[in-house]
Parts: structure tokens; C-alpha cells; sequence
């Protein structure tokens, strides 16, 4: 499809922008009394479905589909949509591995809308039949379930799906015409670079795990980055002033929820041009990145008044908003 | 070919070119505009108005024709003797509102479904909004104006 092929679909998505979350619009959230009046907040804001359940999962599942109805509403070939759903493909794969292994498969682990329903997945793994997955999820599918079904080393089995999806990511992105995929595919794998650095140097991995678990990338260069790792979170920091991402490592010095929140933030940061383009696909893939971070969002506050969170704890967490 | 089939075609490039570009324009800005009202028909009336701007192009170039069929007696009904250079003359006086419509309409359709878009976040900001695509519109009246000078100017 052509960027003129998407005019109705953006001009619709701009309207749809409106019902966005802003920021303001989340502090009122967090200033709900409690669990439940945030929830009803919510309702109220026309989130969920009236007639359905309304606890939080399902609300913001509803949501999420809400999201994907509208898109396919819009849109005949979803082709360039695909690598969104790359994530949780891979989640999928991950719950359907550890649930024929553990001979406990928990339906409410898998996401929907992916181009694998959760029960073709089920057996694909039971059936060890990989040769019907995707050519980018086969080896690393197989090797994964080896590995658990073996060794019985679920982490790394994690690891190796993990790199196997950033790699697809990658490598969607390389494959692009499209700018944002190959902008949100860059971003995405810096990201996860310097994430799992960071939690690899916390919880003290040798760089063996590093390397099994971090994606090449052309912005960084994961070998500086896997030794200051192994250095210490100062070293890391270091690196990345260096390399021009100075918030990072302010972000990473002050807390924990401050580095996740810069790590989201990035990507919203990616996105936002998409804000001023009256064509093209790339509108409607930052409408669809931005309801995800709205719902992370409303995840967080709605998780933080069931744990009787203060709002500033909250607060602290919350992440920059498309709109 | 004789004086008056050249006149005629610059008639005919008139109303073609101008049209089709108004045709690509309006088309483009009912895509954007359906999208907007898909979610919001309140806002009908305001895209409408930007929608139908690409759509003059097509008028002036029918404008053009119409004073070229009138001049020629095609219309009358008593078709002048048109000799050779002046069907040339006629027909090269056409030129500029359909070529100058043909891509002023297309580009002011993307404007306009862009300035649509303006409107869908801002409905207030509709003046503004209009602006963009109005100035587009400049260029197509330039043309009108010189095709309108020269079809009237060049003596039969």
C-alpha cells in the first residue's frame, strides 16, 4: 500500500488521539481514592466493555483488543503490524514451552491476537512440530524447549527466546520500507541492550549469559557494554554518557523505576514525529505503541492502589505520554 | 490539422487536466474527511468546506472552455474559420489552467486532507487549518487569470 492509501485511516486515528490519555488526565487517576474508584474512573471513561467484567485485567484486555479491532477496521493487509505482535509471539512460545513441560498450560498466560492462537501454539510445542512456526522463531523454539525439557533451566530458556524475538524485531526492522518499524526496531533493541546490561550487572550474570542474551545493534556496541556491565552500574553509566544517552545514565543513577521509565519513554520519544504526518502507516503504528503505553500506565496506578501504593510512588513510575 | 481542432483540444486540455486534478484532490481530502467523521460527525460541516477547496481547479479549467467554445461559435453554433496559428494560439492559451490545475488540485488535495486533520485535534483552529490549503489555490487562479487573458486576447 501506497502513504496515501492510509489518508482514512490517519485522519481517523488523529480523532481517535483525542481519547488518549494526557498526563493530566492520568494524575486524576492517580489521585483516585482507591482501587475501586479508579476502576469505576475508568468505566466512566468508557474503557472496558459496560456489559462485561470489570476487574482490571479484563478491562485493560478489553482495551487492548479495542485497539486491534479498530486497526483491522481500517486497514486490509496488517502485514506492517506484524512486527508489533513479535513480543508477544514469543511470550506465547515461552508459556506454551513451559506449560507442555511442566504439564501445566495456564491459558490466562498467553496473549491473543497474535498470528498463532494460543492453542495452535499448545501444539506446535507438544507435537515438537517447529517446522510450522515462523521461519524466525524455529530454531530458537527448539532449542529453547530442549533446553528446559533437559536441563530444566527456565531462565535460559527465556534468555534464548528473548534474543531469538529481539533478533526478529531486528531484523523486521532491517527488512522495513517503512521508517517507524525501522526506527521502533532500533529503538526497541537499544533499549533491551541496555536493560539487560543493567539487570545482568545487578544480579551479577557472567558475560556468557550477556552474550546469549543481548542483539547486535549498529547504535551501540555491546562488547563496551557487556565489560561495564561487568565493571559495575558506574561503569555502565559511563558508557552511556559517552555514547550520547546522558538521561540514561542520569535515570539509572537516581532509581530503578526512573531507568524503566526512560527506557519507555524512548520509545515514545521515536514515535512522537508520527504525531505531525498526515500519511502513511506510520501514524497508525504510534497509535497502536501509544495505547500500549497508556494501558502500561493505567496497569501500574491501577497495581499501585491494590498495593495501597503512596501517589508519589506512583507517580514516580508513570511514563511520558504520546499525547 | 486545422486552427479549430486545436482549439478545441485546448479546450479539451482545459477541462481535463483541471478536472482531473480536482478529481485526485477532492479524493484524497473525502478519505481524510470520512475518517474524521467516521469518529466524530459533529465535525461534518467543517471538512466538508476543506474537502470541496481542491475542487475548483476543475471549475476554472470548464470556465476556460466554456470562453474557448464561446470564442470558436462552437457553442453558438456557427463555427468560426480558424486558421492554422491561431487553433495553436488558442490552444497553447489553454495550457496553463489545465497544467497548473492539474497539479495545484493534487497537492492542495494532500494539504487540505492534511489540514483535515488539524481540524480532527482542533476544531477551533479551522480558520488556520483552511489557510494552508487555500494557499495552494493562488496558483490556480494565476494560471486562470493568464489562460482567461489570452483565450479573450488573441483576435480570430
Amino acid at each position: 500500500m501506497s502513504d496515501k492509501d492510509y489518508t482514512y485511516a490517519v485522519a481517523r486515528i488523529r480523532s481517535l488521539e483525542l481519547s488518549l490519555f494526557s498526563a493530566s488526565t492520568l494524575e486524576q487517576l492517580i489521585g483516585c481514592a482507591d482501587y475501586e474508584s479508579a476502576v469505576t474512573f475508568l468505566l466512566e471513561h468508557g474503557w472496558g466493555d459496560p456489559q462485561g467484567e470489570t476487574d482490571a485485567d479484563a478491562i485493560l484486555r478489553r482495551e487492548r483488543e479495542k485497539t486491534w479491532e479498530t486497526i483491522q477496521e481500517m486497514v486490509k493487509d496488517m502485514t506492517p503490524f506484524d512486527v508489533l505482535s513479535y513480543q508477544n509471539l514469543f511470550h506465547n512460545l515461552k508459556a506454551a514451552i513451559k506449560g507442555v513441560c511442566t504439564e501445566h498450560v495456564d491459558p490466562g498466560l498467553f496473549y491473543e491476537g497474535c498470528s498463532i492462537s494460543p492453542e495452535e501454539m499448545v501444539r506446535i510445542v507438544k507435537e515438537k512440530d517447529f517446522a510450522s512456526l515462523p521461519e524466525f522463531m524455529r530454531q530458537a523454539a527448539k532449542e529453547a524447549y530442549e533446553t528446559l525439557l533437559h536441563g530444566r533451566d527456565g531462565q535460559l530458556c527465556d534468555v534464548i527466546l528473548d534474543r531469538a524475538a529481539l533478533e526478529a524485531i531486528a531484523g523486521a526492522g532491517e527488512k522495513s520500507r517503512v521508517q517507524i518499524i525501522k526506527d521502533y526496531a532500533r529503538s526497541l533493541i537499544v533499549v533491551s541492550d541496555i536493560r539487560i546490561a543493567v539487570r545482568c550487572c545487578r544480579t551479577g550474570k557472567p558475560l556468557e549469559f550477556m552474550k546469549r542474551a543481548m542483539a547486535e545493534c549498529e547504535e551501540l556496541n555491546i562488547q563496551k557494554l557487556m565489560q561495564a556491565a561487568l565493571q559495575g552500574e558506574g561503569a555502565i553509566r559511563d558508557y552511556l554518557t559517552q555514547n550520547g544517552m546522558g538521561e540514561a545514565a542520569e535515570a539509572l543513577a537516581q532509581s530503578s523505576s526512573a531507568f524503566e521509565c526512560w527506557c519507555d519513554n524512548q520509545l515514545m520519544e521515536t514515535i512522537r514525529p508520527q504525531k505531525y504526518n498526515p500519511f502513511s502507516v506510520g501514524p497508525l503504528i504510534a497509535y497502536i505503541l501509544a495505547r500500549e503505553n497508556e494501558i502500561k500506565s493505567v496497569r501500574i496506578i491501577l497495581t499501585g492502589k491494590q498495593n495501597h501504593f503512596p501517589e508519589n510512588a506512583i507517580r514516580e513510575r508513570m511514563r511520558e505520554m504520546y499525547v | 490539422m486545422s486552427g479549430i481542432v486545436w482549439a478545441l483540444l485546448g479546450a479539451a486540455v482545459a477541462v481535463i487536466f483541471a478536472g482531473m486534478g480536482s478529481a485526485y484532490g477532492v479524493g484524497i481530502a473525502g478519505q481524510a474527511a470520512s475518517g474524521v467523521v467516521t469518529e466524530d460527525p459533529s465535525k461534518f460541516a467543517k471538512v466538508l468546506v476543506i474537502q470541496l477547496l481542491p475542487g475548483t481547479q476543475g471549475i476554472y479549467g470548464l470556465l476556460v472552455a466554456f470562453l474557448t467554445l464561446s470564442k470558436i461559435g462552437v457553442l453558438g453554433g456557427q463555427i468560426a474559420d480558424i486558421s492554422l496559428v491561431t487553433g495553436l494560439l488558442i490552444f497553447t492559451a489553454c495550457l496553463p489552467v489545465g497544467l497548473v490545475g492539474l497539479v495545484s488540485a493534487r497537492h492542495q488535495g494532500t494539504t487540505a486532507a492534511a489540514a483535515i486533520g488539524i481540524v480532527a485535534k482542533k476544531p477551533d483552529q479551522f480558520g488556520k487549518a483552511m489557510l494552508f490549503p487555500a494557499m495552494v489555490e493562488t496558483y490556480a487562479i494565476l494560471s486562470l487569470l493568464v489562460s482567461i487573458l489570452a483565450v479573450t486576447g488573441i483576435p480570430l
